[in-house]
């Protein structure tokens, strides 16, 4: 099928052409990424990977991301359950209302609560003293609902192609309804949940918008501390793909290796 | 271990009901009480979290964009003015420099998103298809063709935007010096050329999450519908028209609603490869709000452009679910 090879072989060219660009210039030196662009580097050199973390605290953003992603995935995840669960398993009052309603959040344009939320942390910060703008709390919190809605969704999906005769027969047996959940339809639904674990940690990796406002210095995240390497007179180039790089390999490794629960996921899911 | 437990269970459901029903009549009232409540118990925390970053910050937004919020009642908004439609009036008053500029701004999204969502859809759908069948590499191929969605976005954004400096970047290097398409390097991320720069890096970030879809949604047709339809002489292309994009109608319509929505609002790619200033060209809704809020601090104008979006959005999706639901309704009937 000569169709087929052309096309896929065009699609690669287009998905590799930066991905190649990101390898080859963060293993070039400094003038080979500031003069005009070479497809193959005057010298290969690792110096871009060991300056990335002088030039920027590059090490303290990582850090910075890995706990907000992190926490959210986690608590997105286990929130989605529980939400999931309920509407997959139970009949009550408002059902249709909560999926709507959670569904339509996604389609709302971030912007649009960008400063209200803002002025909400604000406000409980004084009211209450816990300070969520500027803190990782604040930034974490948001970027579990930003993956929330996907994840029930996904997982509602999944749940319901779990057959109900199992946790059924769990309860019968004598299981309280959480210990069902988790002793039966979660660990029948562990695809699922990888990828919504996956979805979740992905968004929040991610995020700008709300990370270039609500985050300070000292829990600045990868997303606005890669912007750190462009200074008044040069940019490293160089530098910044190695950053990028390193900051995209457990994301996409990640990604990679579970891809496959993603597809089942959706498959069972979202598709439904 | 637990699931045979379970189907253990349901091959012999009659003595576990008996059991539990004779054994445990005094505590069953109360624990279907709690039976009852306990799916609001479970909605609970996701409830909470919703209202409290989604739905109480957009009645917020709402308020506000009736209220003069400026530089002089940003600290203390809540003591702003009231300002009626005001704040409409300005940002759709067509004659005014802010009217224009939305409108200009809106127009530009518009075809954006058509662009972008048609593009991503188209070849999503194609690798999906031509990856239907088992050769070698298809594995690969998958994985591959995953990384774009995979790539954290600014770090996928930075590097387009490399590509595409005057200077030092790969597209005018190509585009000028080795195929001479252009006669002098031009700019892509200021000017016109920016929207078609957006563009690019909007599909070549997009288009893997409509390939994910589908390729989910294709394993769902059961294979004896192709095996029936190429014994009855059906070619490749009358398979694909009339097997396999019916099929993926219930898939479709959700995936061309989420890309639009997606699209519409999307704030990340300008944001990073433009920075805070994106040309006219390329000036997307999302970015023409927050550049026009934090430029003039003008946030109750901001506000109502917000609302108008959102409004515009509710509409959108409400009449698309509508003629996608009926329609699917009557060829079904």
């Amino acid at each position: 099928m000569w169709s087929r090879r052309i096309f896929l072989t065009l699609l690669s060219g287009f998905v590799l052409l930066p991905v190649y660009v990101m390898v080859s210039s963060s293993l070039k030196p400094l003038q080979d990424v500031s003069g005009e662009f070479r497809w193959l580097p005057s010298g290969l050199t690792v110096r871009p990977y060991f300056d990335i973390w002088e030039t920027v605290p590059l090490a303290h953003y990582f850090v910075n991301s890995l706990i907000v992603a992190g926490a959210a995935t986690v608590c997105s995840v286990v929130i989605a359950v529980f939400a999931a669960y309920a509407v997959s398993r139970y009949r009550f009052r408002g059902k249709r209302l909560f999926t709507v309603t959670v569904l339509s959040t996604q389609m709302f344009p971030g912007i649009l609560f960008l400063l209200p939320l803002f002025l909400i942390f604000v406000n409980i910060g004084n009211a209450t003293g816990v300070a969520l703008f500027g803190s990782r709390g604040g930034l974490i919190l948001t970027y579990l609902t930003f993956s929330l809605p996907f994840s029930v969704w996904m997982l509602i999906g999944y749940f319901e192609s779990v057959p109900r005769e199992l946790d059924e027969a769990a309860l019968v047996d004598g299981c309280g309804p959480l210990k069902a959940l988790f002793r039966v339809v979660v660990p029948a639904a562990v695809p699922g949940i990888v990828a919504v674990a996956v979805y979740a940690f992905m968004t929040a990796w991610g995020e700008v918008l709300f990370a270039s406002v609500m985050t300070d210095e000292t829990t600045r995240t990868l997303a606005v501390g890669l912007q750190g390497y462009s200074t008044q007179n040069d940019v490293y180039w160089n530098q910044i793909m190695a950053a990028s790089l390193v900051v995209s390999v457990p994301v996409v490794a990640g990604f990679l290796l579970l891809q496959r629960y993603l597809v089942t996921g959706l498959t069972a899911g979202a598709v439904k | 271990m637990t699931l045979t437990t379970a189907s253990a269970g349901t091959r012999a459901p009659e003595p576990a009901v008996r059991k539990t029903s004779g054994a445990g009549r005094g505590p069953r009232r109360p624990g279907r009480v709690r039976r009852t409540a306990l799916p609001y118990l479970l909605l609970l925390p996701a409830l909470l979290l919703e209202i409290l970053v989604h739905l109480l910050p957009i009645v917020i937004g709402v308020a506000m964009s009736f209220k003069e919020l400026t530089q002089f009642h940003l600290r203390d908004w809540g003591a702003a003015p009231w300002r009626g439609l005001d704040n409409f009036r300005l940002v759709v008053d067509l004659d005014g420099p802010a009217g224009q500029a939305l409108l200009k701004s809106f127009v530009t999204t518009c075809l954006f998103t058509a662009a972008s969502v048609g593009l991503c859809w188209l070849l999503g759908t194609a690798a999906a298809v031509y990856l239907q069948e088992s050769f070698r590499g298809r594995g690969f191929l998958r994985a591959l063709f995953l990384v774009p969605y995979a790539l954290p976005v600014y770090a996928a954004v930075i590097t387009w935007s490399f590509m595409f400096q005057r200077d030092n970047g790969l597209v005018n290097y190509v585009l000028h010096e080795q195929l001479g398409l252009l006669d002098s390097p031009s700019f892509w991320l200021i000017g016109g050329n920016s929207f078609v720069a957006l563009l690019t890096v909007s599909v070549w970030k997009g288009w893997p999450f409509a390939f994910l879809i589908v390729m989910a949604g294709l394993q769902n047709v059961p294979r004896e519908m192709y095996e029936a339809a190429a014994l009855d002489g059906a070619g490749r292309w009358q398979q694909l028209r009339r097997i396999t994009l019916p099929s993926l109608r219930p898939v479709n319509q959700v995936l061309v609603l989420v890309l639009f929505l997606w699209t519409f609002n999307d704030f990340n790619t300008p944001f990073v490869l433009f920075g805070r200033a994106a040309p006219e060209a390329a000036n997307l809704v999302s970015i023409h709000i927050y550049q026009s809020s934090f430029a003039t601090w003008n946030f109750g104008a901001g506000s109502a452009m917000s609302v108008l979006l959102l409004v515009f959005l509710l509409l959108v999706t409400g009449v698309y679910l509508f003629l996608t639901s009926r329609e699917r309704r009557v060829s079904r009937g």
